[in-house]
């Protein structure tokens, strides 16, 4: 590039021969220099800035795209995901203690009609409602032929029913994946397990929930995908509930009882084997809540766990357990029994009169409503309170069903000494079955508390204790004489050494107004063997009535408890439990040193 | 030794396209594997879920108390009751003269697991 100079020779000269000022010239090219310089640096920051302006354009506009494309496309999985895309049932699976199948899920698929794309409604109609007998041909056709444009047919179908809808060959007919819970068993277990239904349903897929029992308590957690379909595990045993429920259904038609209700479980870890209540109902076909009639004789109602009943003479031993806990009698101790016993004007009196005095043991051998209330009387209010209510029998059982919560017991508003009376022979409280399984399995377990469960423990409960080792051995002592000769004769069954005490309550009338002459609730809460005990058994009837003889007998010894034996001798062996030989009782060793 | 570069470059360049070429169409296949085998997987859960449900509702106790019933002629099955449980003095002792000899040792449990 050639540089102007700054001061040219000739027009120096020429400026200087003029008399000008020659620096003027200097100046103003010094001017017209700058000048040019900055129109170049402009240029050149223009070019700069248009570049970044186009580089901001392309990188803003494929963000953009992309987002578009993002917003635009449907979802795909990564395919190359490494989490090994586990394909799982939506809704895991619900085994017994052993691995059997209680709960599970079947493919089937739902049919839904659009009726704009269908070619022929009419024969569609037709042949629809051959199919399925409960559907109507003239209101199909009139839903195929009006205004709507989709509707559901049908919520499940069989292959065959599928294949016959195939069959008819209309493209407006279409089907749509679900999965249905099924209970392969049917009735068994039917108030543990509760049933499903769908919840949200859309044409690809539809949501399975639990409606109630185990199905709805741990609904979050069968669905859990993290949980990637881990069976729920139970402490039913399938063999023990199918023969339990067969052997209580054939005791409740043999006592014409309206219902029963039977608990088997274990005493060291507090499982539930086998939960019954009778009537039932299939869980694959779930019937809707009655509206009219009493909630408790609906089929859905669990008298196990919602049943709330005075439960009789059952009570007896927690009281004579908390006298001998508490030193104020031992199982030979006499009480005056002469009847009958008045409180104000309130009498208690006895089934039959059994003398002047009885020991301890007898009074619970014989049931005797006036020893326990004199027993009761001497034990106190706050102490009985304090007992019962470490058995659990103030508040519903912590067992895993929804309508565990609905077993709240219900105790006297004023709880005064003639309440103690009453209650310790088991009238004034009334409680679930569920609830006296549990006290009597902490009776039975030594003396400590146990929580019913209904999901699999590996070992046993470490509650709090509530009463000795020694009360718990003298009480159940007392409950095999029971058996042995006493009140539960009937539930004697050789090999076993059965314990327990029966009760009957007469039956509050529903509208309020006293009891029921002719109505009975008929408990049997038993241990086996009773020298060392496993299980706990409970078995109620609702208004049992043998009539075998000249009257009806509808005490628990007559009623309950011949079906509790029969129980016991069909559920016993498939426990593992074979017949043993009774040890003899032996005298109690007292350490002595010389 | 310039040009030399220029041809090296130009040459690993070509060579690396190719291998990444080929590696992506392997991923892509063994992708497209996994695929059909999460859809063999899934078919294969899908059966077998349907077989256990076939499998539990055959096995349900009602249908094997049914069978049970009406196959008594042959069978004689009853239900497990504590009279079935022996004992070990109700089996007879081996007869003395036996000539069953025992040559290998073999381990005898007194308890009997019965689950």
């Amino acid at each position: 590039m050639i540089r102007t100079p700054l001061r040219p020779l000739a027009r120096i000269l020429d400026a200087r021969s003029k008399g000008e000022n020659p620096d003027a010239i200097e100046r103003e090219n010094i001017r017209l220099r700058h000048e040019e310089m900055r129109d170049r640096a402009r240029q050149r920051a223009e070019g700069r800035l248009l570049v970044l302006g186009l580089f901001f354009f392309c990188a803003f506009s494929a963000v953009g795209m992309r987002m578009a494309a993002l917003s635009a496309t449907e979802p795909t999985e990564p395919r190359a995901s490494a989490a090994g895309a586990a394909i799982m049932a939506q809704r895991a699976d619900i085994v017994d203690r052993q691995g059997r199948i209680l709960a599970t899920n079947l493919e089937t698929y739902a049919l839904y009609a659009q009726p704009t794309e269908m070619i022929d409604p009419e024969h569609s109609a037709t042949e629809l409602a051959r199919i399925f007998p409960e559907l109507d041909r003239e209101s199909l056709l009139k839903d195929f032929t009006g205004k709507r444009k989709f509707l559901w047919i049908r919520k499940k179908l069989s292959p065959e029913q599928k294949q016959a809808v195939h069959d008819i060959g209309d493209p407006g007919l279409m089907f749509g994946p679900r999965e249905m819970r099924l209970y392969p068993n049917g009735h068994l277990a039917a108030h543990v397990l509760g049933g499903a239904g769908f919840g949200r349903e859309g044409v690809h897929a539809a949501e399975v929930i639990g409606v109630a029992g185990v199905e709805r308590q741990f609904n979050e957690l069968l669905r859990d995908p993290a949980n990637e379909g881990k069976a729920l595990q139970l402490s039913l045993d399938l063999s023990v509930q199918a023969a339990a429920e067969r052997v209580l259904s054939g005791g409740m038609k043999l006592m014409n009882a309206k219902g029963a209700a039977a608990i088997l479980m274990d005493v060291h870890s507090g499982e539930i084997l086998s939960l019954v209540s009778l009537p039932d109902f299939d869980p694959n076909d779930r019937p809707r809540p009655p509206t009219q009639g009493h909630a408790a004789d609906s089929p859905l109602f669990n008298r196990a766990v919602q049943g709330v009943y005075e439960l009789g003479s059952t009570f007896k031993i927690f009281a004579a357990a908390q006298a001998m806990e508490l030193g104020l009698a031992n199982p030979s101790t006499i009480v005056d029994i002469r009847g009958p016993l008045r409180w104000g004007k309130f009498k208690i009196r006895d089934f039959h009169n059994y003398g002047k005095e009885l020991t301890l043991t007898k009074i619970i051998v014989k049931s005797s409503n006036i020893g326990t209330a004199r027993v009761a009387q001497q034990i106190g209010v706050d102490r009985q309170k304090d007992f019962l209510r470490s058995l659990g029998l103030f508040e519903a059982t912590p067992v895993e069903l929804t309508e565990a919560g609905g077993g709240k017991p219900l105790l006297p508003k004023n709880w005064s000494e003639l309440s103690t009376m009453t209650i310790s022979y088991g009238h004034g409280l009334s409680a679930t079955p569920m609830h006296l399984a549990a006290a009597y399995a902490a009776i039975a377990n030594g003396g400590t508390k146990v929580e019913p469960t209904l999901l699999k423990r590996d070992k046993a409960q470490t509650g709090p204790r509530v009463m000795s080792a020694q009360t718990a051995r003298a009480a159940r002592m007392m409950l095999r004489k029971v058996v042995s000769e006493g009140t539960a004769s009937f539930g004697e069954v050789p090999g076993y050494a059965v314990g327990g005490k029966t009760g009957t309550a007469d039956k509050p009338k529903e509208n309020g107004g006293g009891y029921y002459d002719d109505r009975v609730i008929a408990t049997f809460a038993s241990m086996f063997p009773a020298y060392d005990p496993q299980y706990v058994l409970v078995v109620t009837l609702d208004e049992p009535s043998e009539n075998s003889g000249d009257k009806p007998r509808r005490t628990a010894g007559w009623t309950a408890v011949p079906v509790a034996g029969e129980m016991i001798r069909r559920i016993a062996p498939l426990l593992g439990l074979r017949p043993e030989i009774e040890p003899d009782t032996l005298a109690d060793i007292t350490l002595t040193s010389n | 030794m310039r040009s030399f570069f220029y041809i090296f470059t130009a040459l690993a360049v070509i060579g690396l396209a190719f291998w990444a070429y080929q590696e992506n169409y392997k991923t892509q296949a063994a992708l497209d594997q996994t695929e059909e085998l999460q859809a063999a997987i899934g078919q294969a859960r899908s059966r077998l879920a349907t077989l256990k449900a076939e499998w539990a509702y055959l096995n349900r106790p009602d249908r094997l108390r049914e069978l049970a019933d009406i196959n008594y002629d042959r069978l004689g099955l009853l239900p497990l009751a504590p009279e079935q449980f022996g004992k070990t003095d109700q089996i007879a002792y081996p007869a003395l003269n036996s000539s069953y000899v025992i040559t290998d040792p073999v381990d005898v449990s007194s308890s009997e697991e019965l689950q």
